[in-house]
């Protein structure tokens, strides 16, 4: 299939670009470094490390705040690490937890060495075998621009979308890299207190 | 008369306290308003296990490895919710870089841990992770804490869940072999 000529940047920045209530949750590497690109925000949650952790944690948050929507976005190599999670996930079913995979077929953080979605594995495919009801694919921006929507819509459970884009590293947008901060300004943004 | 029963016979004295810490350490973990849990399934903890599927102010996740239940640890308290993880000594291999994410991010984490390959077991593949198990914590900056009895547990899980949850600590409490008792082949 021809290489999608999606840029990774634009399709964020398009995700985000009403944010209304989302809650974000980023997976390490370049997906930080797109959503940060698209503004800093104190429901952002960045992760740095703890690579395959990215869908959990969105997992988790979704369960303690259901009247929110959260949003995980995250890699290829990431959610490749993590393809337990997606079972766990599907399992519990939360309505208010989308995953999105921004998808360039590489590990572009440490020379855009090629991934397993590279060798042809469909994630998407992935996550409807574990039960995803609503799990898809998309490569253009017209496939974005419904995902967009979709972030704003009801849901009857938990949904998976990968979007593939171009491979290529794009100008770093680093966000904060200590975590408590970062942690204490999310749990402010939800009214929590902190010691 | 039943395999039970046998057992019953053998040691009278410790069926009740078998049959009541987990009831009691749910108690503890309901007091200290523990509204998610994550486990990979033991034997150790069944009994803990059901109490909280039972309970519908408790989310339960069954994860497929015990590292998933660090990440959903940290999401829960971004969120505002504590939460507990239960998993069997072999489990806590399985967690090591993932718990870079609690201390990092100074997430309360409360882990109960059984423990295998310590105290008349029969499976030697359980012995290797039995020895390394609090090491292992210990190189993660997880403290560890160690009950030998029922009671023992008990009071250690309510001081274990204020160091995490008031503290923002990460903390694994271990519960003895000795204490659940070697698995019976």
């Amino acid at each position: 299939m021809a290489q999608s000529k999606l840029d990774r940047r634009e399709v964020v920045a398009r995700l985000l670009a009403r944010r209304d209530g989302l809650l974000v949750v980023t997976g390490l590497g370049s997906p930080s470094y797109d959503v940060h690109a698209a503004g800093d925000h104190d429901g952002n949650y960045y992760l740095w490390g703890a690579m395959g952790a990215a869908a959990l944690v969105g997992l988790g948050l979704a369960q303690a705040q259901p009247d929110r929507t959260v949003v995980v976005i995250t890699g290829d190599g990431e959610q490749l690490m993590g393809l337990g999670g997606l079972a766990t996930i599907a399992v519990s079913n939360p309505q208010n937890l989308v995953v999105v995979v921004i998808d360039n077929n590489h590990f572009g953080e440490t020379g855009m060495q090629v991934s397993h979605t590279g060798h042809g594995l469909d994630l998407a495919a992935v996550a409807q075998s574990c039960g995803f009801k609503e799990a898809r694919m998309v490569r253009d921006m017209h496939g974005v621009e419904e995902i967009a929507r979709a972030l704003h819509a009801e849901a009857s459970g938990a949904r998976f979308f990968v979007i593939k884009v171009k491979p290529e590293n794009v100008p770093r947008s680093l966000p904060p890299r200590d975590a408590v901060h970062v942690k204490i300004r999310f749990r402010a943004h939800l009214g929590l207190h902190t010691m | 008369m039943t395999r039970e029963d046998v057992a019953k016979r053998k040691s009278p004295d410790r069926v009740p306290l078998a049959a009541e810490w987990p009831t009691q350490l749910y108690r503890v973990l309901k007091a200290a308003q523990v509204r998610q849990v994550s486990y990979v399934p033991d034997a150790g903890h069944s009994e803990l296990i059901r109490l909280f599927a039972a309970d519908p102010g408790v989310v339960s996740n069954v994860l497929t490895t015990e590292e998933e239940g660090i990440a959903i640890a940290t999401g829960a308290w971004l969120g505002g919710s504590r939460s507990v993880l239960l998993l069997q000594s072999s489990g806590v291999g399985n967690c090591v870089n993932m718990l870079s994410l609690v201390t990092m991010t100074r997430t309360p984490l409360l882990m109960l841990v059984t423990m295998r390959g310590e105290w008349a077991e029969f499976n030697p593949w359980q012995v290797p992770m039995g020895l390394a198990t609090a090491p292992v914590l210990a190189a993660m900056a997880i403290r560890v804490m160690r009950a030998e009895t029922p009671r023992d547990l008990i009071e250690t899980v309510e001081s274990a869940a204020t160091l995490a949850f008031e503290s923002e600590q990460q903390v694994a409490v271990l519960l003895s072999q000795r204490l659940l008792g070697a698995k019976k082949w």
